[in-house]
């Protein structure tokens, strides 16, 4: 059933899933939603499944008239939602009536909204997904970002469940600085130590050349000890490329499946997800752990992420 | 093996995803190493064989000539020596489908073009340096085009998905213009 309109697309909206599973070994890049835990979390509050399409919206501009009486949920960067002219609460389930319109008026906090809609943003999928792969021109509507005049379509909504939010103490504030953690290598033996340690000591900075395929950052340059060539190889989420400039690039979720750079570590997929909301301008630093560490934080990760509801009085 | 995810295969490596909930790091590793020891023994089954027809030359393959001078050789011996041999498919990437072959292209070896193109489109066969590949859909790109195939190798709305997977064998067969031509309207109903 028709449910949304787009009255604006704004700078880049598109509608994204947990992605298209599969299909990387035939060169399919993934896509899916930058900041999968604010696309899980919006998800939750709304009782939709876990594998429901979400906007994700990137910085200003959208306006979209809801057609009929719907549950919504905001998650992810604060992008100063209004229903009408009143602030719209994020990281809740919110009833938003048939005519009102919602918009996304300033960016205060991260740069991706995650809008939920009970029932599920509706498209066709493409091979197992929903998700907008925007080079390839696939999935969402049409392959492209949303704009004027499209009319989206919902599931059936889960009825008669409550209303939730994230508890408190599990809402992210984003600020402008991010610490992220990184398992070093595979490939950390084709840069000197010198390298390494420009890698793991500086701070960098989010260039305005970054978007859902990578963040190209600017810092100290990480010295290679020969060549900056490999023979191709697999790329991963997260996994960090050194080009001969010696300049990193962090690979997201629109990555080439393959790549000739060496990789000098990978983030870690819960901090990949939040870097979902660093924009340009940002700074951004490396901590190496051991895989052991890595996965004790996505244990702890995904209970926080089973007890992250609590219902609205 | 439970909570493995994807496997993506390339020239000297296999990159294996796994859900660290459900399998530990040195469990996996373990039980892979178990399965490498039992590969070393064992024989690689039989590759698929997959004929790409391919129309060289003229509008469709722009670069023929060029090739064909720079390597002192005439066009129809470019093509002879591209589509005389078998090329394995080493690996998948680059855009969805476009396949990394391997093959013996000394002797019609060129550079990539110095400014590349903004729009190659699907279907285009080019050559890089000694490397061979087909482009499965329009990209920017800066290979050197000799010639077209009619097949499709990526199709997003309809499975197989894909006409190639690594480790098939392929070989290009020339054809003319109406077989071409044939063939595209064949694909396409």
């Amino acid at each position: 059933m028709e449910a949304l309109e787009i009255l604006h697309g704004g700078t880049f909206t598109t509608i994204q899933d947990l992605g298209r599973k599969g299909y990387q070994q035939f060169g399919m890049p993934a896509a899916g939603a930058l900041d999968i835990t604010s696309l899980r979390l919006a998800n939750r509050l709304v009782h939709n499944n876990a594998c429901q399409a979400c906007l994700e919206i990137t910085f200003i501009g959208l306006r979209i008239l809801a057609l009929r009486d719907i549950l919504i949920a905001v998650t992810g960067g604060n992008l100063m939602p209004k229903v009408n002219e009143s602030p719209l609460p994020m990281w809740q389930t919110v009833p938003v009536r048939r005519n009102s319109s919602i918009s996304f008026t300033g960016v205060r906090d991260g740069i991706r909204s995650y809008l939920a809609v009970a029932g599920g943003i509706w498209v066709p999928e493409v091979m197992g997904s929903k998700s907008t792969y925007i080079r390839g021109g696939i999935g969402g509507v049409e392959g492209r970002p949303l704009m004027t005049g499209d009319r989206l379509h919902i599931g059936p909504p889960a009825t008669g469940l409550p209303r939730c939010r994230v508890k408190e103490e599990l809402i992210p504030h984003y600020g402008r600085e991010w610490k992220t953690r990184v398992i070093m290598g595979p490939q950390e033996d084709y840069f000197s130590r010198r390298g390494i340690e420009a890698f793991t000591s500086s701070e960098y900075t989010i260039t305005p050349q970054s978007d859902r395929m990578g963040y190209r950052l600017q810092g100290p340059v990480i010295e290679h000890r020969r060549e900056a060539d490999i023979i191709s190889d697999a790329t991963y989420l997260g996994s960090i490329q050194v080009p001969g400039h010696g300049l990193p690039i962090i690979l997201l979720a629109d990555r080439q499946t393959t790549g000739g750079y060496p990789k000098i570590a990978t983030a870690i997929s819960v901090d990949v997800y939040n870097l979902g909301q660093a924009k340009p301008g940002d700074r951004i630093r490396f901590f190496p752990i051991s895989i052991t560490e890595a996965h004790e934080v996505r244990r702890n990760y995904e209970r926080h992420m089973e007890s992250s509801m609590e219902t609205l009085p | 093996m439970q909570g493995l995810g994807e496997l993506i295969p390339s020239y000297r490596s296999l990159l294996v995803e796994y859900d660290p909930l459900v399998i530990g790091f040195q469990g996996l590793k373990d039980q892979l190493g178990k399965i490498e020891k039992r590969l070393s023994h064992g024989r690689i089954s039989e590759s698929r064989r997959v004929e790409i027809p391919t129309r060289y030359g003229g509008e469709l393959g722009p670069d023929l000539e060029f090739v064909a001078s720079h390597s002192g050789l005439t066009t129809e011996e470019v093509i002879r020596i591209h589509s005389s041999q078998d090329y394995l498919v080493y690996m998948l990437g680059f855009t969805p489908g476009f396949p990394y072959l391997g093959g013996n292209l000394e002797r019609i070896a060129t550079p990539r073009l110095k400014k590349p193109r903004i729009k190659v489109p699907a279907g285009s066969v080019g050559i890089a340096e000694k490397q061979t590949g087909i482009y499965p859909i329009e990209s920017p790109g800066g290979w050197q085009i000799i010639g077209r195939t009619p097949l499709k190798l990526f199709n997003p709305l309809q499975p197989p998905h894909f006409l190639l997977a690594a480790g098939d064998v392929v070989r290009f067969m020339p054809i003319d213009e109406r077989e071409y031509r044939v063939l595209l309207n064949h694909g396409s109903t």
